[in-house]
C-alpha cells in the first residue's frame, strides 16, 4: 500500500489528480475501523492530517467556513455560539478520544446515513466546498449524499470546508441510542428555526439510506408559525401542529429494521424527538423574544 | 535450616505482640502486582508477545451454520508467497475431536459445519496480512443444509441430529416433595433470555513455540492451563509433559476462555513448521471464536398459599447450547438446580434441557446457569406478589431460605444464608433523591448526552431482587487446587515464593495469594511465579472458586512451611513448637516475644512445601434430581432505581444499592470491583447486551453494535458487604465473582416494569419493548412434557 503524506492543500489536489483511487484519510475513525475489519483494502492512503489548511475556520459574512479538517472537540469548543445544533450533534458523538480526532470532513466522507453531523448541517442549509486541482465547486449538502457510503465528489476531488449559514434562530439535535454515551444513532433528528426567513429546517438521520431533510413537515410547521403570525407574537405552538409535525417528519423517513432498530420504533422515536425538539427550540425562541 | 547461630537474638525494642498484622497481608486492600503496569498501558497482554522468528496464524471458518463439506482444496493458499503451512483435520495427529466435557468438537472440521465461524483449515504466514490472504484462497465447497436454529425444533424428535447422540446435550428432572401439590394463588409465565456475550477486551491470542524435539510451549491466555494441556496433549499426540503451557498477560475472561480457541492450532502450526507461531483474533473473528452466554426459554409456574407462602413451583426450562457441548451439561444443572432462587420451596418438578442447535456454541459466563433462572424466578416473585395484593420485598422475605433450608434437590443449606437479612439491607437503604427539578443535566436522564428528553415522559421505578449461586465445581467432581510455597532468605531477608497454575484473568487471584502467604508466614517479601503446568492444577478461574481453592491450597501450603519452621526453631530453643509463631519476619515466643530472626534460623536453607486442597465432597444427581450437589453457596440481593422514558423506552439506572454475604473479605477493594463490575454486566444484560443471532449468524460481531454499559450507563453503588464466615473454606471465605451479575438483572428489569407497568419478559429489553411498541415476552404456556 502506497501513503501519500502531502504538506499543502495544493500539493494533496495534485496528488489525488495523479491517483484518483488513493482514499484520503483524516481522523481515520471510520477508514481504520474498516482497514482493521478487512472491510477496506486500498491501494493508496493520502494522508491529510499534516494541512493547515484543512484545519482552521473562520467567519465571513453570515456564514462560517468550516476545514474539513475540524475536529468534533473544536466544534464543540470554538462554534457553538454560531452553530448550537452543529455543537450538540458533535457533543453525542463517540467519546472523548474519538471526538479529538475524528473531523467533520470525514463524517462527511463516510456519508452514513448515521453521521451525526449531518442532520443538523441540513437543518441549517450547508454546503459541501469540494475540490481539485482544476477547480472549486460548491454543493448543497442535500445533493452530497447519493447512498450510504456514496458521495457526489467526483474522481480527483476532495473536500475542502463545509460552510454554513450562522444560526439566526434556536437549534436543536437529539439522538436515539440504545446506551447513554458513545453510540450510533438509531435515529436522529434536528431543528433549525429561522426567523429571519421565518422558516424552519429539519434533519432527519438514521432512518433512510441517506441523510433526509422532511420538507413537508418543515412547510407544514412553516405554514402554522406563519398562518398565526407566531413568529411575531411569540405565542405556544398549538399541540396538534406539533404533533401533526412530528408526524410528517415520521412519514419523511423510510427506516428498515436492523440490528439497531425496527422500522415501527424509528418513526415511533423520530415523531417524538420533532415534538420535542420543535418544543425546546421555540421555548428558547420565545424567552429571547 | 541453618544452625550456624544458636543464639536467640536480641529481642527488638518492642517486641511485637501477637497478631500484629504484616503489611499487605489478608483483610487488606493490598496492591496488586499487575495494578500499576495495566494503568500505565505496560502490562504484556497475550497478544504483545512477540518472537523475532515467528509466523502468524490465521484461521478459515465456516460461513455457513449447517453445511456438508465436500472438499477443501489448499493449492491455491500454499502457491501464495510468504505462506509457510496450510493445514486441515488431516493434520491432526492424535484425537480429532476437543471438548470441556465431552470432546465433540472438531479441532478442525472435516465432514460438516454446525455452526457458522467453525474452523476449517489453519494458516501460517511470514505476515498476518499474507496469511488473512492466504485463507480466503482455500477453496471449500459446501453442501448447504438448512440450519436447526430454534431450540424447541432441536428438541423434537423429527428434527435432524445434529450429532450422533441426538439433539439434548442434558435433561435434569427434579422431583422434589409432592407431585401434585395445591395452591390457593397460581402465577405462571414465561420468559426469555437473549445471548449474552463476555466482551472481553483481550482478544484470543497466544504463541506457541516448538521446543526442537517435538515438544511445544505454549503462552496464552486461557482460564484453566491444566484443562487445556490435556486437551492439547490428546490432540497433538503427544505426552502431557511435551505441552508446557505458561499463563500469558490475560485480558479478562468471565468463562469465554474455558474453551480452547487458538490453543491446538497455533501449536499444530508450530509443530509443522518448526518455528513459533503468534494467533490473534480480530474483534469480528472474536464473536465466532468464544462462546457465548446461553440463551434460554423459561416456562414457570409458581403457587401460593393466600398468605403468601409457596407452595410449589413447575419449570420447563430450555438453554440453547448452539453447535457444541462445551460446558452445557454443567450450566443446565445450576440452572435446575438453582432454578426456584434462595427460597424455601416445598415442592418442585424441574425439567432443564440443554440443546444442540446450529447457533453459536454456548457455554461458561460469569453467573453460569444461574443467570438466566435468576431473572425468571425473580420475575415470578413479582408476579406472585402483584396477583397476591403484596409487597414483592415481604413475599420475598416471608419464603427466605435460611441456614438449614432443603433445596429442591435435597440439598440442606449449611452455614449462613442471611436473604432475609440481605433483600431488608437493600429495601432499607437510602433512597437516592428525585430527579432534580429545573434545568436538568441530560447526563443524568434516560438517553443520556443523546439529548433525547429534558424531563419529559420521565418515570421513575424501584425493583429488588435476590439470587444464589453454588461456589466451586458440583456433582461430585473431584474439584482441587495445588499450590507450592518456598521460603527462603537469599539475601539475608525472608522471602516467600508461591507457585500455582491459578489464573490471574483481572480477578485479583495473584493478589490474594500473595495476601495469604504474607499473613501465613509474617513475611512482607512475598513473590508469584508465573502461572505454568510444571506444577499441578489448580482448576479453573471459574465458579467464584479461586480464593476458596488456590486461596486454600496456598494457605495450607504455607502452614505446612511454617509447622517445619517452626520444629525447627522449637528444636533449637528446646521449646515446645506451639509456643512459637511467626510475626513480621520474627520467631515469636508466647512468653519470651523475639527470639530469632527468621533470616537468620534459614540461613541458606530453603523450606518449601507442595500441598493439594478439595473442599467438602459433592455428589451426583440421581435420576429424581436429588443430591447433594453442590460444596457451597452465596447470596446477594439488589435494588434498582432507575428513571425511565416511557415514550421513548431509555433507561437511566439512577441507583443500585446491594448487600452480598462475602464470607470474608480478604482483599475489600477486589471485593468492591467484583461487585461493581457485576452489577455493570447484570444492568448490560437488562437493558443492552445481545448477541443478535438470526438463521444461524451474528448480526452485531463487533463493539460498535454489541453494546456494553459506558460509565453513563453505570450508576453509582451503594454495596453492603457482609463477612458471615463460611464454616466450609479457608477463612470463611465464599466466591465473591458471580452473585452480583445475577440478580441485579431481575432488579433492573422489576423497577422498569414499576416505571411502566409493561410485561416485559425478555432481556435484554429493547427502547420498542419498554416503549410498549413491541412485546417480546414469549407467551405464557404451561411447562410442557418433552416431545
Ligand atoms: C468508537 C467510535 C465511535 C464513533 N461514534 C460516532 C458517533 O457517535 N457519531 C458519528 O457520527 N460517528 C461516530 N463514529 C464514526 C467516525 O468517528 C465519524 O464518522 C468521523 O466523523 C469520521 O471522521 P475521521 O476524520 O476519523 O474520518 P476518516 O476515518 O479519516 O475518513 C472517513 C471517510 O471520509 C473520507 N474523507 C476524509 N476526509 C476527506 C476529505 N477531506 N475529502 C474527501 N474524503 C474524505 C475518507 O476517505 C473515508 O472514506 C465513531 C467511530 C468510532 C471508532
Amino acid at each position: 500500500m502506497d501513503i501519500y503524506r502531502p504538506a499543502s492543500w495544493s500539493e494533496a489536489l495534485e496528488v489525488k489528480r495523479g491517483a484518483p483511487e488513493s482514499v484520503p484519510l483524516a481522523g481515520g475513525t471510520d477508514l481504520m475501523v474498516d482497514l482493521n475489519f478487512g472491510r477496506a483494502r486500498p491501494q493508496a492512503l493520502l494522508d491529510l492530517t499534516r494541512l493547515a489548511e484543512l484545519a482552521g475556520w473562520d467567519r465571513d459574512n453570515g456564514r462560517v467556513r468550516i476545514g474539513a479538517g475540524v475536529t468534533f472537540t473544536t466544534l464543540i469548543a470554538e462554534l457553538a455560539p454560531e452553530l448550537p445544533g452543529l455543537a450538540i450533534a458533535s457533543r453525542t458523538v463517540g467519546s472523548p478520544q474519538i471526538r479529538n480526532r475524528a473531523t467533520l470532513g470525514g463524517n462527511l466522507g463516510t456519508a452514513s446515513p448515521a453521521g451525526d453531523a449531518l442532520p443538523p448541517l441540513l437543518a441549517a442549509g450547508a454546503e459541501v466546498e469540494v475540490a481539485s486541482a482544476a477547480r472549486s465547486r460548491r454543493i448543497p449538502l442535500e445533493d452530497f449524499f447519493i447512498a450510504p457510503k456514496v458521495t457526489a465528489l467526483e474522481g480527483g476531488e476532495l473536500i475542502a470546508a463545509i460552510v454554513v449559514p450562522v444560526a439566526d434562530g434556536p437549534q436543536q439535535y437529539s439522538k436515539i441510542g440504545t446506551r447513554n454515551a458513545m453510540v450510533i444513532a438509531t435515529v436522529s433528528f434536528a431543528l433549525a428555526l429561522h426567523p429571519g426567513r421565518r422558516r424552519v429546517g429539519t434533519g432527519i438521520g438514521s432512518a433512510a439510506p441517506r441523510p433526509l431533510r422532511a420538507t413537508e413537515a418543515e412547510d407544514f410547521i412553516g405554514g402554522v408559525l406563519a398562518e398565526h403570525d407566531l413568529w411575531s407574537s411569540g405565542a405556544p405552538i398549538p399541540e396538534p401542529a406539533s404533533a401533526r409535525f412530528g408526524e410528517l417528519v415520521a412519514a419523511a423517513a423510510q427506516p428498515i429494521d436492523d440490528v439497531r432498530g425496527t422500522v415501527a420504533y424509528r418513526r415511533h422515536a423520530l415523531a417524538v424527538l420533532a415534538r420535542r425538539t420543535l418544543a425546546w427550540a421555540w421555548s428558547d425562541y420565545r424567552s429571547a423574544a | 535450616m541453618s544452625r550456624a547461630s544458636t543464639a536467640p537474638v536480641a529481642p527488638p525494642v518492642a517486641p511485637p505482640k501477637e497478631g500484629v498484622p504484616v503489611q499487605g497481608g489478608v483483610g487488606t486492600s493490598a496492591l496488586r502486582p499487575d495494578g500499576v503496569p495495566k494503568v500505565k498501558g505496560e502490562f504484556a497482554y497475550s497478544s504483545d508477545m512477540w518472537d523475532e522468528h515467528m509466523l502468524w496464524g490465521a484461521t478459515v471458518r465456516s460461513p455457513h451454520p449447517h453445511a456438508c463439506i465436500v472438499s477443501i482444496d489448499i493449492t491455491d493458499a500454499l502457491k501464495h508467497p510468504g505462506v509457510h503451512a496450510v493445514l486441515t483435520h488431516e493434520d491432526v495427529a492424535g484425537r480429532k475431536t476437543f471438548g470441556l466435557e465431552r470432546p465433540d468438537q472438531p479441532v478442525l472440521a472435516s465432514e460438516r459445519v454446525r455452526y457458522r465461524g467453525e474452523p476449517i483449515a489453519l494458516v501460517a504466514a511470514a505476515h498476518p496480512e499474507t496469511a488473512r490472504r492466504a485463507a480466503e484462497a482455500v477453496h471449500i465447497d459446501y453442501e448447504v443444509l438448512q440450519p436447526v436454529t430454534d431450540p424447541e425444533v432441536a428438541l423434537d424428535a423429527a428434527t435432524v441430529a445434529l450429532h450422533p447422540s441426538g439433539n439434548v446435550v442434558r435433561h435434569i428432572h427434579i422431583a422434589h416433595g409432592e407431585p401434585d401439590p395445591e395452591a390457593d394463588v397460581v402465577a405462571e409465565a414465561t420468559y426469555e433470555v437473549g445471548m449474552q456475550d463476555q466482551a472481553f477486551l483481550g482478544p484470543e491470542s497466544g504463541l506457541a513455540v516448538p521446543d526442537g524435539s517435538g515438544g511445544v510451549d505454549l503462552y496464552v491466555s486461557t482460564q484453566w492451563l491444566h484443562v487445556d494441556r490435556e486437551q492439547l496433549a490428546a490432540s497433538l499426540a503427544l505426552a502431557p509433559e511435551e505441552v508446557r503451557i505458561t499463563l500469558a498477560g490475560v485480558g479478562g475472561a468471565f468463562g469465554a476462555r474455558e474453551d480452547l480457541s487458538i490453543q491446538i492450532h497455533s501449536c499444530m502450526l508450530a509443530l509443522t513448521t518448526n518455528r513459533p507461531v503468534k494467533m490473534m483474533y480480530s474483534r469480528e473473528e472474536s464473536f465466532y471464536g468464544h462462546v457465548h452466554r446461553h440463551p434460554a426459554r423459561l416456562n414457570y409456574i409458581h403457587g401460593a398459599t393466600t398468605s403468601g407462602e409457596l407452595v410449589f413451583v413447575k419449570a420447563r426450562l430450555v438453554f440453547d447450547g448452539g453447535a457444541y457441548a462445551s460446558s452445557s451439561t454443567a450450566v443446565c444443572a445450576n440452572a435446575a438446580t438453582l432454578c426456584c432462587g434462595p427460597y424455601e420451596v416445598p415442592n418442585a418438578l424441574i425439567d432443564c434441557y440443554a440443546v444442540y442447535t446450529n447457533n453459536p456454541p454456548c457455554g461458561a459466563m460469569r453467573g453460569f446457569g444461574a443467570v438466566q433462572a435468576c431473572f425468571a424466578y425473580e420475575s415470578q416473585m413479582d408476579l406472585l406478589a402483584a396477583k397476591l395484593a403484596m409487597d414483592p420485598v415481604e413475599l420475598r422475605l416471608r419464603n427466605a431460605a435460611s441456614t438449614g433450608t432443603v433445596t429442591p434437590t435435597g440439598q440442606k443449606i449449611e452455614g449462613p444464608a442471611p436473604v432475609a437479612e440481605l433483600l431488608t439491607r437493600v429495601r432499607d437503604a437510602p433512597l437516592p433523591p428525585p430527579g432534580s427539578p429545573g434545568t436538568p443535566d441530560i447526563r443524568e436522564l434516560p438517553g443520556g448526552v443523546s439529548n433525547a428528553t429534558h424531563g419529559e415522559a420521565v418515570r421513575r421505578g424501584i425493583g429488588h431482587a435476590a439470587g444464589y449461586k453454588n461456589i466451586c465445581y458440583s456433582e461430585g467432581f473431584d474439584d482441587y487446587a495445588t499450590a507450592r510455597v518456598r521460603l527462603s532468605a537469599p539475601a539475608g531477608e525472608p522471602v516467600v515464593e508461591v507457585h500455582t497454575a491459578a489464573a490471574e484473568v483481572g480477578q485479583g487471584v495473584a493478589t490474594i495469594q500473595l495476601q495469604i502467604a504474607r499473613t501465613e508466614l509474617g513475611v512482607e517479601a512475598a513473590v508469584l511465579r508465573p502461572a505454568d503446568t510444571s506444577i499441578g492444577s489448580s482448576g479453573s478461574s471459574s465458579a467464584s472458586r479461586q480464593t476458596w481453592m488456590t486461596g486454600g491450597a496456598v494457605k495450607t501450603a504455607c502452614e505446612a512451611v511454617r509447622e517445619r519452621v517452626l520444629s525447627t526453631a522449637a528444636e533449637v530453643l528446646g521449646a515446645e513448637p506451639g509456643e512459637l509463631y511467626l510475626s513480621n519476619g520474627l520467631v515469636m515466643s508466647l512468653e519470651l516475644g523475639a527470639v530469632y530472626s527468621l533470616a537468620e534460623l534459614l540461613g541458606d536453607t530453603v523450606v518449601e512445601a507442595t500441598r493439594e486442597y478439595r473442599h467438602a465432597p459433592t455428589s451426583p444427581l440421581d435420576a429424581n434430581g436429588q443430591g447433594n450437589a453442590h460444596a457451597g453457596f452465596a447470596f446477594a440481593a439488589h435494588r434498582a432505581v432507575v428513571d425511565v422514558d416511557v415514550e421513548l423506552g431509555l433507561v437511566k439506572v439512577v441507583d443500585i444499592a446491594t448487600a452480598q454475604d462475602v464470607g470474608m473479605a480478604l482483599n475489600p477493594q477486589a471485593v468492591e470491583g467484583q461487585i461493581e463490575g457485576g452489577i455493570a454486566q447484570g444492568i448490560g444484560l437488562a437493558l443492552m447486551e445481545e448477541v443478535q443471532v438470526i438463521d444461524g449468524v451474528i448480526r452485531n460481531p463487533s463493539f460498535t453494535d454489541y453494546l456494553i454499559p459506558t460509565s453513563l450507563d453505570m450508576p453509582p453503588v451503594h454495596a453492603d458487604v457482609l463477612e458471615l464466615g463460611d464454616p466450609g473454606s479457608p477463612y470463611g471465605v465464599k466466591g465473591v465473582g458471580e452473585p452480583p451479575v445475577i440478580s441485579s438483572t431481575p432488579a433492573v428489569v422489576a423497577a422498569v416494569r414499576a416505571a411502566t407497568g409493561r410485561a416485559l419478559r425478555r432481556i435484554p429489553m429493547r427502547p420498542d419493548d419498554v416503549a410498549g411498541l413491541t412485546d417480546r415476552s414469549p407467551a405464557g404456556e404451561a411447562p410442557r412434557e418433552p416431545r
